[in-house]
């Protein structure tokens, strides 16, 4: 617990500073649309903490969004659910290829992800034919990124429903027990009779399935499946992980704290566009990744000193 | 995950003497082979190939790929990673028009090739000194500069593109030596230099020990941790250089742009080049030469009219049939 406590103050700080110090922070209306802005990092995020707590790295997520709001784009006149359908499954389907050869021809998770996301990319850009695909206005598939239930946003809605189920499924399923099993030890894991490389393809097939949704609220949201966004989208998530107090060795990790770190992530633009609002100074859009580049940093040395201080008399030091 | 596996430190300590040589050999003949078939097919099915043209133009694309994959292999031999290389690559192209552009004569010229390169050493230093000193992951250590990095880049620089025709500095990119460009032979002075760095110098011999297992090597009185921050310094150092050359290509220096998504690219050279990602191994001619197999597999395609999109699908199956062929050829 008490590496979590570096996050959570921060976390604690920066949303104590924006109540007190920007008149419109504590709205229903920046909630609401601070809610929608990161839903889509959340749902990356979620799919990246189980590969990370199997011990692996997806960085083909932010190919797979992409590839995957193109193809909502191009289905979403036939329907908004074929639209959101289709981006799921494209997801799904990148995720695991990604598991498959992962685990049939035992290649390190990082360079087998980091080929599909090439392979994703030229996907959507053919699919594209190299250029934004405009989504269908006849359809109710907009609304998958821009409509509200009940006043609040559907993509916040499809976020939290995916957080709470991976939550539970981390906590109490068999499936989550297996991935943190695996991720603590992968050779003792087989011993003990566990299939695997079948929870291992369902962990990167999840991790596709979130970014293939995360793609279509995309495609949704900007009127458009874009296949040259996502860049950088799996490092985002790898922060938010990391923020989230988990090590990428694997073995541990947690639903809730990778939201927290997501929530960070996301209230450092939110807070500089607050500042930028009261008009004393005028930060660019650039400093915002300094500042994000910063939390991590001392986060990371924060978790580093807790850590290293726990392992110290088992390990060398030097 | 990445150690667990292989059993690492008995060949990288082979590879010191006499039968490791022979292994290490064979080891790049395989990617040496796939180059020649490439450039073979191309000899007999792409028109105008054989030319010093076609020459020019694949080896000044790799250009910065391969010097930036040089340090990656450094990095990559001590069981860790560097993706910060492009942010390190856009600090030293944002600061050297600074320089060259506001101080007169050759000491601007001087000072906006070695401080750029300084800065970007410091990169890496920080780099290093959080792998080391606080004994964080490397990707979760070099993720900060990726972030924070082409930030600092662009806040120096307001964001705005810095153009510039100063032949004097861009005479490391444009200038040519019997035809060939200077940069390619820059690169290939580099790549020597550094196979015997690693071939030869005790430091090449500790770096290979301390990536194929460092507790050992560490027991045995090898200064790990000098070695691994020396690695990275040297590859953001380098990866500064690669943005020196970059700008000078463009005339211009887009912080947003310089050496954007170049670490993927370097990581794939290395992969392809028969370096494993376990660490334990350098093969920096065959960094060189995996660079050389995309970049040509490329001009294959757009040269037969394939689009460029189509291009990187094969460019992913590539990667993976590379890395699984060295996998078997391992076990």
């Amino acid at each position: 617990m008490k590496k979590n406590l570096p996050i959570l103050i921060a976390l604690a700080a920066l949303l104590v500073l924006g109540v007190v110090r920007y008149e419109h922070f504590a709205s229903a209306y920046n909630g609401t649309s601070f809610w929608r802005y990161i839903s889509m990092f959340a749902l990356i995020s979620i799919g990246m903490a189980f590969v990370i707590i199997t011990g692996g790295i997806d960085l083909s997520v932010g190919a797979v969004a992409a590839l995957a709001s193109v193809v909502s784009a191009l289905a979403s006149p036939y329907g908004g659910v074929a639209g959101v359908l289709a981006g799921a499954f494209a997801g799904l389907a990148v995720g695991a290829l990604n598991g498959l050869v992962i685990t049939h021809m035992r290649i390190l998770p990082f360079i087998v992800t980091l080929a599909t996301s090439l392979g994703a990319h030229g996907l959507a850009l053919l699919l594209g034919h190299n250029d934004a695909v405009a989504i269908s206005s006849d359809t109710s598939f907009a609304a998958f990124g821009q409509g509200d239930l009940f006043g609040l946003p559907i993509p916040g809605i499809v976020s939290l429903v995916a957080a709470l189920l991976g939550w539970v499924a981390l906590r109490s399923s068999r499936f989550g027990r297996h991935a943190l099993a695996i991720g603590g030890s992968e050779e003792a894991s087989r011993l003990m009779g566990l299939n695997v490389d079948r929870t291992l393809v369902a962990v990167y097939a999840v991790s596709g399935l979130l970014a293939g949704i995360a793609g279509a609220i995309l495609a949704a949201q900007f009127g458009a499946g874009q296949p040259n966004e996502g860049v950088g989208w799996e490092l985002f998530a790898i922060s938010a992980v990391v923020l989230g107090g988990t090590r990428l060795t694997g073995g541990e990790g947690s639903i809730a704290m990778t939201i927290a770190g997501v929530a960070l992530l996301g209230l450092v633009f939110n807070l500089l566009n607050f500042e930028n609002g009261l008009g004393y100074i005028s930060l660019s859009a650039y400093w915002q990744s300094v500042i994000r580049g910063l939390f991590l940093l001392l986060v990371i040395v924060l978790q580093a000193r807790v850590l290293n201080r726990r392992a110290a008399p088992a390990k060398l030091t030097h | 995950m990445i150690d667990k596996t292989q059993p690492a430190a008995p060949l990288a300590a082979d590879a010191q003497t006499g039968p490791g040589k022979k292994r290490r050999g064979i080891a790049i003949q395989r990617e040496i082979v796939v180059l020649l078939a490439a450039i073979v097919f191309n000899l007999i099915f792409t028109d105008h190939f054989w030319s010093l043209q076609t020459f020019n133009v694949n080896l000044t694309q790799v250009v910065t790929i391969v010097i930036v994959g040089i340090g990656m292999t450094l990095v990559v031999a001590t069981g860790g990673i560097d993706l910060s290389v492009g942010a390190s690559m856009a600090i030293a192209g944002a600061l050297a028009p600074m320089l060259f552009m506001n101080i007169e004569g050759p000491l601007g010229i001087v000072l906006a090739f070695t401080l750029p390169v300084l800065a970007a050493a410091l990169c890496g230093v920080f780099n290093g000194l959080l792998v080391t000193r606080l004994r964080v992951q490397p990707i979760v250590a070099t993720l900060v500069l990726f972030i924070a990095g082409r930030g600092i880049a662009q806040v120096v620089t307001d964001g705005s593109l810095q153009a510039f025709n100063n032949p004097t500095f861009q005479w490391i990119a444009l200038g040519k030596v019997a035809g060939v460009p200077f940069q390619i032979l820059l690169m290939l002075a580099l790549v020597a230099v550094f196979t015997w760095i690693v071939r030869k110098t005790l430091f090449g011999k500790y770096l290979l020990i301390t990536g194929g297992n460092e507790e050992a090597a560490y027991l045995s009185g090898i200064p790990t941790a000098r070695v691994k921050l020396i690695a990275y310094s040297a590859c953001a150092a380098l990866a500064g250089l690669a943005g020196l050359i970059s700008i000078s290509v463009n005339s211009s220096s887009d912080a947003n742009v310089v050496g954007l998504g170049v670490e993927l690219d370097a990581i794939a050279a290395v992969a392809v080049g028969g370096t494993a990602l376990t660490g334990g191994k350098a093969y920096v001619a065959g960094t060189l030469i995996g660079a050389l197999i995309i970049q040509l597999l490329r001009y294959t395609l757009l040269a037969h009219g394939i689009p460029d999109a189509a291009a990187l699908v094969l460019k992913a199956a590539i990667i993976i049939g590379a890395v699984y062929v060295q996998r078997r050829r391992g076990s």
